[in-house]
């Protein structure tokens, strides 16, 4: 069995910090993550300090977490052609957080995407050269989106904000108090120079045959279709909390709690960045160092931190205020819309159940293979439900990945 | 320089380059049909980091297999529904 | 009626449309949300004893005729069920059960090696044969569940869902909340929960562990079965597993099963789970690399006698039981309600009603 010191769930911006700052406090440290390279969603594909991976930790990178192990203090992972499990002292969960996607009519045509989603695939290969794209939703990621789009050629026709003009003007007052903030703010405004940045607007329908083809917009009283073919829409950002939740890590309004030392409920687990509440990346880092640091023992450098993370909590509020999701929003499904796109559940069926539970059991909501991650947060929204407990395993997992017996694991080696 | 791959998507061969994802190379390649959803209705890519399960085609006899998470491979034989 | 799982369910439902006036008593917010929940829905006959044949034939003949006013989101599917025989030992016990099921009109096929290969393609090569119980078939209890319930309420019952019973007595039953609903009699249909409401009853959970895989249309097209499940069904002492998978209108694959005593944790355990579907890999090595996107467990209520408790609560005259079915509380449900009604209104009965009688199994314990 491989043993580890520190193992680190996530390389993204939190995730990365922790393992380096663990690695530098002498611990042997262990890295997985799902994806092919280090920088999670929000750095996915980019050079920088923090994606260049220190010599000495051990990277497992296309791999997942299934459940817990066997023994204490083991986890269970599965990559592309194994199972295995993975030993450790002190656990950092850094398992980031995922796009909000609000169900409207159309939501699941082919070239419908979230705004992050839609740059992913561009960072994973996708030409959006001379491509026409609406970005729609809410929060600073959009601007974010829309420049890197931009640059990579994308015609991009317009930013749709849910929140109001006066919200995003004051959001955008309170960032003057954050110089980095400021100048990336600015840097955004450049690259952006000549797309409409529309506030209190939203994308109310797409359309098309087979793929989007337009989209229809409002603000206010005004309702408009833009033609495009990609839209990314994303309505900020929600936690990761499954791996948390199924070791037993309290959880607070949907995020991992954790105390001053990013230590969670349970002894020896540890929590950074967006799974513990949506806060940005600088406030990722800061939080992963002082993980890193406190998983090894190290209080005296993690508390040096402390001050560093309440500023950037203070941005971590206002971004919260700002964007907050507009009523009119649970308003756009249709009875017919579907809400649940891996069981194709309609909207007026769910309307006639009382729970997460019981929506689940009597039109199948949730039952599918994303295992209510996107269903989940929309009917939270929408119907102000609570999904089900975790159960292992956390995400779908090959059969033959959920046998631990050794003798069987040999055997299978050969059938397969 | 990106290497220059080919693949087979639903029996006709398509360039691709090495280090894209399978996801990027059906959209590339104007396949905006990955699965064809419980209700028949056409699906893809979603949200692009394995979570949404949206973009399901079948890799090499394999159903089920999440194209945003996979990278390309020379001779893959990929199969939307 | 306390409970609105498969049985509950379907007493009410025969209950209302005989006349009386029902009112349904269910913990959950929604019908269908304990053991129904948990079982697989396969609708078997079964030939362990003459007395479950007979509960599980006719349940058989009654789910036919509601087949064809389910919804489809019961997802009623006559796929069949094929006992997997692995050698020429299990072989002999299929001839067996082909003669038994014969000999009372149930339409069975004995296939050969080669007919079971082509009969299921993804099981290993070599096995020896099987039995092709044809009139089998398979549904999603839950929603059948909530079905039978909706029935009920269309004859004029009162379904009190997020209602929880504390305590059943000759004139009616005390809610958690301490109001007290009178009634006429009172059913106890809470599967291995009715030991809390009748504590003289000797039901005791058998937990068990499922899996279910994304969808792969055709993979499997029959319910199958190991001829070992019965040797694990019938230990009422020892944990055991056995192959038992089963394919879904959706294409999914659940995958079973699991038995086992003394324990009171619905937590999935991850060597049970491994030594389940490791068993199913070994009947269909494909398996291994299927999605597999949930496990649960659940708690069947299981009899000394492995037959449920359907009738009067001895000592009691206005207090009736309908649990105690082990496995086959989906299967058994429909007769179930079936000989619960004809008792409580005196009516005869399809098939002999005593075999089930609850004072059997008090008898035998007290």
């Amino acid at each position: 069995m491989n043993e580890v010191d520190v193992l680190v769930i996530g390389a993204g911006p939190a995730g990365m910090a922790a393992a380096m700052r663990a690695q530098e406090s002498g611990a042997r440290v262990a890295m997985v993550d799902d994806n092919w390279s280090a920088g999670g969603q929000i750095w996915r594909g980019v050079q920088n300090s923090h994606t260049r991976t220190p010599a000495g930790i051990r990277m497992f990178w296309g791999t997942q977490v299934v459940a817990r192990g066997t023994a204490e203090r083991t986890l269970l992972l599965e990559d592309s052609e194994k199972a295995f499990e993975l030993a450790f002292d002190k656990l950092i969960l850094a398992t980031g957080a995922r796009e909000i996607y609000l169900p409207f009519p159309g939501w699941t045509l082919p070239g419908v995407m979230g705004a992050g989603g839609l740059q992913a695939l561009v960072k994973s290969g996708l030409g959006i050269q001379g491509k026409t794209v609406v970005i729609a939703g809410s929060g600073p990621l959009l601007l974010a989106v829309a420049a890197y789009l931009r640059k990579a050629g994308a015609r991009v026709k317009l930013i749709a904000e849910q929140a109001t003009t006066k919200a995003v003007s004051s959001f955008a007052f309170h960032m003057v108090r954050y110089p980095m903030k400021v100048t990336q703010a600015t840097a955004l405004k450049l690259s952006l120079h000549g797309v409409p940045y529309l506030r209190g607007c939203w994308v109310e329908a797409a359309e098309g045959e087979g793929r989007v083809q337009r989209v229809r917009l409002r603000q206010g009283r005004k309702s408009w279709t833009e033609d495009c073919d990609y839209a990314g829409i994303g309505y900020g950002l929600y936690p990761n909390t499954e791996l948390a939740a199924l070791l037993g890590c309290r959880l607070r309004t949907n995020a991992i709690e954790v105390n001053e030392w990013q230590r969670t409920s349970v002894d020896g687990v540890f929590a950074a960045g967006e799974c513990t509440g949506i806060g940005g990346v600088d406030l990722s880092l800061i939080e992963g160092e002082i993980a890193g640091y406190a998983a090894c023992g190290d209080t005296a450098r993690a508390s040096r931190l402390f001050g560093a993370r309440s500023r950037a909590k203070r941005f971590a509020g206002a971004l919260d205020r700002t964007f907050r999701l507009r009523e009119e929003l649970r308003t756009l499904p249709r009875p017919g819309t579907i809400i649940c796109r891996c069981e194709d559940v309609q909207y007026e069926k769910l309307q006639q159940m009382s729970s997460f539970r019981a929506a689940k059991l009597h039109t199948r909501c949730g039952m599918g293979p994303c295992q209510a991650r996107i269903c989940g947060v929309a009917t939270e929204f929408l119907f102000g439900w609570r999904t089900d407990s975790v159960r292992p395993p956390i995400l779908p997992v090959r059969a033959g990945s959920l046998i631990t017996r050794k003798e069987f694991q040999q055997e299978s080696s050969i059938t397969r | 320089m990106p290497e220059n791959l080919t693949i087979e998507v639903n029996g006709c061969e398509l360039p691709a380059k090495a280090g894209m994802s399978v996801a990027a190379a059906l959209f590339q390649a104007g396949e905006f049909r990955f699965r064809i959803s419980a209700s028949g209705q056409p699906r893809a890519a979603l949200c692009g980091m394995g979570i949404c399960f949206e973009c399901r085609v079948t890799i090499d006899g394999q159903a089920n297999c999440r194209s945003c998470q996979i990278l390309v491979r020379d001779g893959m034989v990929i199969r939307t529904s | 009626m306390v409970g609105a799982g498969i049985v509950g369910a379907a007493c009410a439902k025969e209950l209302a449309e005989a006349g009386l006036r029902v009112a349904i008593c269910e913990q959950n917010g929604y019908a269908g949300g304990g053991a129904t929940a948990a079982g697989m829905g396969h609708l078997a006959v079964m030939d362990d004893s003459d007395a479950q044949f007979a509960l599980t034939s006719y349940s058989q003949s009654l789910w036919r005729e509601l087949a064809q006013e389910l919804p489809a989101e019961a997802e009623y599917l006559a796929c069949g069920a094929l006992w997997v025989a692995a050698d020429e030992e299990e072989l002999r016990e299929v001839e067996r059960k082909f003669r038994f099921y014969q000999n009372r009109n149930v339409p069975a096929e004995i296939l050969d090696s080669k007919q079971l290969a082509e009969a299921e393609p993804n099981l290993r090569a070599g096995l020896a044969g099987g039995l092709l119980l044809t009139a089998d078939s398979v549904c999603y209890p839950p929603c059948a569940a909530g079905y039978l319930t909706k029935r009920a309420a269309a004859t004029g019952g009162n379904i009190f869902f997020g209602k929880k019973v504390t305590e059943v007595s000759e004139s009616g039953v005390r809610l958690e909340d301490n109001t007290f609903l009178t009634a006429g009699l009172t059913v106890i249909a809470t599967g291995a929960a009715a030991v809390r409401l009748a504590p003289e009853i000797d039901v005791h959970p058998r937990k068990g562990h499922l899996a279910i895989t994304d969808r792969y249309p055709g993979f499997v097209r029959h319910q199958l079965i190991e001829l070992g499940y019965l040797k694990n069904a019938h230990s009422t002492t020892a944990d055991s597993v056995a192959f038992n998978v089963q394919p879904r209108v959706t294409g999914q694959i659940l995958i079973g099963s699991s038995r086992q005593f003394g324990v009171e944790d619905a937590v999935a355990e991850g060597p049970m789970l491994s030594n389940m579907l490791a068993r199913a890999i070994e009947y269909m090595p494909a398996i291994a690399d299927l999605s597999t996107i949930r496990v649960w467990t659940g708690f069947r209520a299981a009899t000394p006698d492995n037959l449920p408790l359907i009738g009067a609560r001895p000592g009691y005259r206005r207090i009736y039981l309908a649990t105690g079915h082990e496995g086959l509380g989906i299967s058994t449900s429909l007769a179930t309600a079936s000989l619960l009604a004809d008792e409580i209104l005196g009516r005869d009965s399809a098939i002999p009603r005593s075999p089930y009688e609850p004072s059997r199994s008090v008898a035998v314990h007290a």
